[in-house]
């Protein structure tokens, strides 16, 4: 499978990545490339095995549900654009 | 043309965590903007969810009480969008491998007849935080308080066939969930919340009618009002020789109507892929088989009890069963009125219901315990009072009088059962009005409710009315 132009900026927009017309063909490239070697695995027979959710063959240690984070909004506010009233201030979102 | 209704739901329940699913910070419901938002929930750089284990066990509690596949291996997906409250970027949620499959739940309809609503799967995801939109010169602000707090979000079969289906689907959810106790079932404050997706379809066609989603809907009212909308909606244009589009809308509560989200937002692009920060969770037989062992008795396992063991009709056990505080306060209320089950039904769904309602507070806040209830309620039984006189005891217990022995002492209230007393009464009323009587004896019955209330007036209401019945029927004879 090989990605047209069109392809690439829905991804891009979709990741919100700003890329220049210029570099259009080479991410085309790559990213075909990545799933070529995606079709070649797809290939092999995988019926009746478990899909692999991570490359751990572990799973997840549960936390007790205890609050254990302090107000710490001060500080997270320090690195924020734009804060009021506690809260942190984004460009107007259109409803 | 007949049309036919197809409704499936999508409710969010938060979880009653005390701490959010991936992270240690507070889920209590309104504190300052952003005091219980933690670096995992701002999604900085660098740091790791860690899941709740309660999360998980409500989660799974949730699933055995709908008879449903509680999974060995769920795995948790990221679901992508860009939206300011969702600040990572993604939601993390359980696409692929849910912790909950296959389950199901019967609902009550009119007349009597159940009928069981697929619950297709049930996972575990997070909440987003809250974006206000007033005030803020061109901004918008953001409270991340809620971002992180674990929900369940509960899909359905489109097994609904009407509003009122869905509406009483969504109750049942909504009494399981608080019986549970995993869920504080709060819609004011967002804890209880569903999306639902209607189409409509030619009656005896086989495929679905294109369906829209009307989002986030947050009252049983509005849940009906919303897809009755809907279902008009769609079967003018269809029947106007147009086209339902599959879209996302949005109910105005305001002006009563649904409309379509602008499109970007039905951009539904998620890009969905297993979250590499999380490892599958892995429940083990013992461990779900322990779950089960604390499944409290069901709504509709209280349900049948009450109809064996207070005699209640379906309707009253129904009733008194859609809220555990409800029912546990009608238990305890027949318990203090020495089994008086019926008495005490007929109590609790009337005059109990109607203050509360009246006063618009809740049963955990009514100023009568069920001890005080059941006291008066034993006052009825042994005919110390009437039915109709301890509405006034009642009332006085409402306001903080005491307790019903104590009013009715006080306020002399104690019924009149001397059948001597009672003739004298109506001897001198039966006197007093000639041209009743004569109407009475010529025919006329009706007339018999003015000597009762005659008579009753002249005993201040305390007279016993089945005596009262009795003697006046003997005496208008003649």
């Amino acid at each position: 499978m090989s990605l047209e132009k069109s392809d690439v900026e829905k991804i891009a927009h979709l990741a919100r990545l700003s890329i220049s017309d210029d570099d259009i063909p080479s991410y085309a490239d790559n990213l075909s490339n990545i799933l070529q070697l995606v079709e070649q695995m797809s290939s092999v027979d995988t019926n009746g095995i478990t899909p692999m959710a991570h490359p751990l063959s572990e799973s997840q240690r549960l936390r007790e549900d205890n609050v254990t984070e302090l107000n710490q909004r001060d500080h997270f506010q320090q690195i924020a654009p734009a804060t009021k009233n506690g809260l942190y201030l984004v460009p107007k979102v259109i409803e | 043309m007949e049309w036919e209704v197809v409704i499936g739901l999508e409710i969010h329940a938060q979880l009653a965590t005390k701490s959010k699913i991936f992270s240690g910070a507070s889920t209590a419901y309104g504190a300052e903007p952003n005091t219980q938002a933690c670096a995992v929930d701002l999604g900085l750089p660098g740091v790791l969810p860690v899941v709740n284990k309660e999360a998980v066990a409500m989660g799974a509690k949730f699933g055995l009480a709908v008879g449903a596949q509680v999974a060995n291996r769920s795995v948790f997906d990221r679901k992508n969008y860009f939206y300011p409250d969702s600040p990572k970027g993604y939601q993390i949620s359980q696409l692929y491998f849910p912790i909950v499959e296959h389950g199901s739940i019967d609902i009550e309809l009119e007349g009597g007849k159940t009928k069981t609503i697929g619950i297709t799967r049930a996972h575990l995801e997070e909440d987003a935080g809250k974006s206000l939109h007033e005030d803020f010169h061109g901004m918008t602000g953001i409270d991340l308080n809620r971002a992180g707090t674990p929900l369940i979000e509960i899909v359905s079969e489109p097994d609904m066939r009407s509003a009122k289906e869905a509406v009483a689907y969504m109750r049942k959810i909504h009494s399981l969930v608080q019986y549970l106790e995993i869920c504080d079932g709060n819609m004011q404050e967002g804890s209880f919340r569903c999306d639902a997706n209607v189409s409509v379809r030619p009656v005896g066609q086989q495929e679905f009618g294109t369906r829209a989603e009307i989002k986030n809907i947050n009252s049983f009212r509005f849940v009906e009002k919303a897809i009755n909308y809907e279902i008009e909606r769609q079967i003018a244009i269809i029947e106007d020789g147009g086209k339902i589009a599959q879209e996302t809308r949005l109910y105005d509560a305001d002006k009563d109507e649904t409309r379509s989200m602008r499109s970007k937002e039905n951009e539904n692009d998620y890009r969905y892929f297993p979250d590499p920060d999380l490892l599958p969770i892995e429940l083990d037989d013992s461990y779900i088989q322990a779950i089960k062992e604390t499944l409290p008795e069901l709504p509709h396992e209280k349900k049948q009890r009450f109809i064996t063991e207070h005699g209640l009709n379906s309707i009253d056990a129904d009733v008194l069963t859609a809220q555990k505080a409800i029912s546990d306060f009608f238990e305890a209320t027949v318990n203090a009125a020495d089994g008086e089950a019926k008495l005490s039904a007929n109590w609790m769904q009337g005059e109990v219901m109607s203050a509360l309602n009246k006063n618009s507070i809740d049963i955990s806040e009514c100023p009568i315990t069920p001890e005080l209830l059941g006291d008066m309620i034993k006052r009825i039984a042994d005919n110390t009072i009437s039915g109709k006189i301890a509405k006034t005891v009642f009332e006085a217990m409402w306001n903080g009088e005491g307790a019903a022995d104590k009013i009715i002492e006080k306020k002399g209230l104690k019924q009149v059962t001397d059948t001597g007393l009672i003739e004298k009464v109506i001897d001198e009323i039966i006197a007093n009005n000639e041209v009743q009587v004569e109407q009475y004896r010529s025919g006329k019955e009706k007339v018999f409710g003015f000597f009762v209330g005659q008579t009753m007036k002249a005993t201040q209401g305390k007279a016993n009315p089945q005596q009262v019945n009795e003697l006046l029927k003997a005496k208008l004879k003649g």
